[in-house]
């Protein structure tokens, strides 16, 4: 193992503590304190500390976060607000649903900091509701904060007012799309809206608003208690801090590890253990379904924005899905695919027709009635939904099938020239070998 | 957008995407005409869910999971009730209502059975697992077992892929199964007896966990654990070998706590394990993290 390679818990430091999803665990290992000092600075002290930590967006996008409360128009009649989009369910994203189990009261601090520095009164957090026990420790903690005056008027003496809504979803992935998000706030069907304008200057209720992920606001707490050049002495140039890797799939320890961003997936696997034993590497996303597929040549490749964008691919959500060589990518790619298909919201034509016909060319190819020919179907389908869809759903649903052509066109091939899938779904699953489930049960 | 929809909630809300004779437009409409108003007794409730919003509509999402607690799913009753207490049309309501997959347009049984077959869970197992259940259930997707015990339903990615295969019972984890455990499950979910998650609390009916979702808590957040081992995998780690984040002083020591909020705890890590086990009271090797109590 190399031995500079180290974890930096921070926000999963607690999660082993008694009771972690208390107020009283909470705050008897220093919560709320960040909000307390945060309490004594001006709001726009706060904005400049976020902005100077360089902390980026950790929901895919990795935009960064000071900048984007930068943005929100100071001294206008317009009440704002913040949306915390809790909306998990990129394929292979794993983090934000197990730290608001574990920590609720990680998010919920940050939140009212991050409401503090917009000048918001009001704020969301809204929650994919297929998470029951999530949105009962969510419920319970906000209830506890409210009880404890760090919500609701006057919070901690300041004269700062704020009120915390936790809003269960009802099933649909595009609201993870921050203005999908936002229509589906407003108790609409979840599809997204034109940009500009920007949620920034016409959010939720046209009004200014800041729509952040679970684990960006999670981190702002730390960053206001230990300063920016804390959080910028871990991660890389460009890519600053620590944050949740999430490693699932063919790996001998699938799970959570928080590490500074620019780990590569080499040290990940030698941290968790390896590949399943007895087995080998052969695709991997980043960063979700969404992010184009790596290969063992990438094992090195720093895990942060820039260097993963550099290897053709996104960062994403960080969510690392490792698939060894018992996996049959035209399978995996046309489940992804279905995917894309069932949760299109249908607002633009590229990507509600183009799904579906990338589904059936797919599915050709899997089953072994399909040509050469639609290799070349599905690369045209892509370039016609890539970059012509209305929001990133569109997009995303081409880099599985553009980047496993690349990498995997052989295999493919093969599908054609033998009229079938060569694969044994069998030999992928967890219960293939026994022992390994055994020792993860 | 739909939300301007001519068509009538009638039509709208027998649109299905299964075979059904039940879900034709001749016997929805024959249903809403001999529905029954939407219960009063919930009327005071959807107001509250109304109140906790700065715009009424915005409670449309929460009514709807309300709606289907008290009737079982979404009933033209129960759209007509949102769209009246929201003073939007029923064809909004039901443009809203179609849209998302947890509403749900026929009777759901007492347990939602949930398998996840996205890419990973379905590699890892998931779609064995989903076989295994509809031959043993004689069900197929998204249908009621003929005693309304469970209804079947392949699910997408649940974000608890560390976990895969996954099965959600009632939005509720069981993580790590396998075609034999997942029979197991249902076989016990229609016994009647006491189910508990991987992580979360014991099981409750479908109609009660869409309380909880429409915003009215049952009391059980403190069940279960604070997290299963796979989430606790590099945090174990770091404990193991004293790894921590750099100390906010600067030395760059990975041997002090990172956080000052922590600083007292400094001298409880040099041990590593032992030392973290006896201070929180809990055995983080065996998984079950905080559960310990």
């Amino acid at each position: 193992m190399t031995h500079d390679v180290t974890l930096t818990p921070v926000m999963s430091d607690n999660w082993d503590a008694d009771r972690s999803w208390t107020l009283r665990t909470y705050e008897s290992r220093g919560g709320y304190s960040a909000l307390r000092k945060a309490l004594t600075m001006a709001p726009d002290d706060v904005i400049t500390v976020v902005k100077d930590s360089g902390l980026r967006g950790r929901g895919g996008a990795g935009f960064p976060t000071g900048m984007k409360w930068g943005f929100i128009p100071q001294g206008d009649d317009k009440p704002h607000y913040l949306v915390v989009n809790a909306d998990e369910a990129e394929p292979g994203t794993c983090k934000d649903i197990p730290l608001m189990l574990a920590s609720p009261h990680t998010l919920i601090e940050g939140v009212i900091i991050s409401s503090y520095a917009i000048r918001a009164s009001v704020a969301f957090i809204y929650i994919r509701g297929e998470v029951l026990h999530v949105v009962r420790r969510l419920q319970q903690a906000v209830s506890e904060a409210y009880r404890a005056g760090h919500l609701g008027a006057d919070i901690g003496g300041s004269g700062y007012a704020l009120d915390l809504v936790v809003h269960a979803g009802a099933g649909a992935y595009i609201c993870g799309e921050e203005t999908a998000l936002l229509d589906s706030l407003e108790g609409r069907r979840g599809q997204p809206r034109l940009r500009p304008p920007f949620p920034a200057v016409a959010g939720l209720y046209a009004c200014p608003t800041v729509i952040n992920n679970v684990e960006s606001i999670a981190s702002v707490p730390s960053i206001v208690a230990n300063g920016s050049d804390w959080f910028g002495s871990m991660g890389t140039e460009k890519s600053k801090g620590m944050t949740l890797y999430s490693l699932s799939g063919h790996v001998e320890g699938p799970g959570q590890y928080e590490a500074p961003l620019g780990i590569t997936l080499r040290q990940l696997l030698d941290l968790a253990g390896g590949v399943r034993a007895g087995h080998e590497l052969k695709f991997w996303t980043p960063g979700g379904s969404s992010t184009p597929l790596l290969t063992a040549e990438h094992l090195d490749v720093p895990l942060d924005y820039e260097a993963v964008a550099g290897a053709g691919s996104m960062l994403g959500t960080k969510a690392l899905q490792i698939f060894d060589e018992t996996t049959c990518v035209v399978r995996a790619v046309l489940r992804w695919t279905e995917f894309y298909k069932h949760e299109s919201c249908g607002k633009c034509t590229p990507c509600r027709e183009g799904t579906w016909w990338l589904v059936q060319t797919l599915q050709r190819l899997e089953d072994g009635s399909g040509t050469e020919t639609d290799l070349d179907v599905l690369v045209d389908l892509c370039d016609n939904i890539l970059g012509r869809s209305f929001c990133a759903l569109g997009d995303g649903a081409t880099s599985p099938i553009t980047s496993s052509i690349e990498y995997f066109r052989d295999e493919y091939l093969t599908h054609i020239n033998e009229r079938g899938c060569p694969f044994d779904p069998q030999a992928a699953t967890l219960f293939a070998a026994s022992q390994h489930a055994g020792a993860r049960a | 957008m739909g939300q301007k929809d001519p068509l009538t909630p009638v039509s709208n809300v027998s649109t299905s995407d299964n075979e059904g004779g039940d879900t034709s437009i001749a016997a929805t409409t024959s249903r809403l005409i001999g529905d029954p108003a939407f219960p009063a007794e919930a009327l005071p409730e959807l107001h509250a869910i109304i109140a906790r919003y700065p715009h009424p509509r915005s409670a449309l999402l929460p009514m709807l999971h309300l709606v289907q607690s008290v009737a079982g799913h979404v009933t033209p009753g129960g759209i007509e009730t949102c769209a009246r207490l929201l003073e939007i049309t029923a064809a909004e309501v039901s443009a809203v209502a179609t849209f998302y997959t947890m509403y749900k347009r026929r009777p759901v049984g007492d347990y939602h059975v949930g398998v996840c077959t996205n890419t990973l869970c379905a590699v890892m197992g998931g779609d064995a697992i989903f076989d295994r259940l509809k031959d043993h259930l004689d069900v197929g997707n998204d249908e009621t077992t003929e005693d309304g015990a469970i209804t079947l339903e392949h699910v997408e990615c649940n974000a608890a892929c560390d976990y895969a295969p996954v099965v959600m019972v009632n939005w509720e984890f069981f993580d790590n199964q396998t075609p034999e455990s997942a029979v197991q499950l249902v076989d016990d979910l229609r016994d009647g007896g006491e189910v508990h998650p991987t992580r979360g609390a014991r099981v409750v009916t479908w109609r009660n966990a869409e309380r909880v979702l429409a915003g009215f808590p049952d009391g059980r957040a403190d069940e279960g654990p604070a997290a299963g081992p796979a989430t606790l995998a590099g945090l174990r780690l770091a404990r193991q070998h004293g790894w921590t984040a750099p100390s906010p002083d600067g030395n760059g020591s990975h041997r002090t706590h990172s956080d000052p909020r922590q600083v007292s705890d400094q001298s409880a890590y040099p041990g590593g394990d032992d030392v973290e086990v006896a201070k929180s009271g809990a055995d983080t090797r065996t998984g079950e993290g905080s559960d310990a109590r």
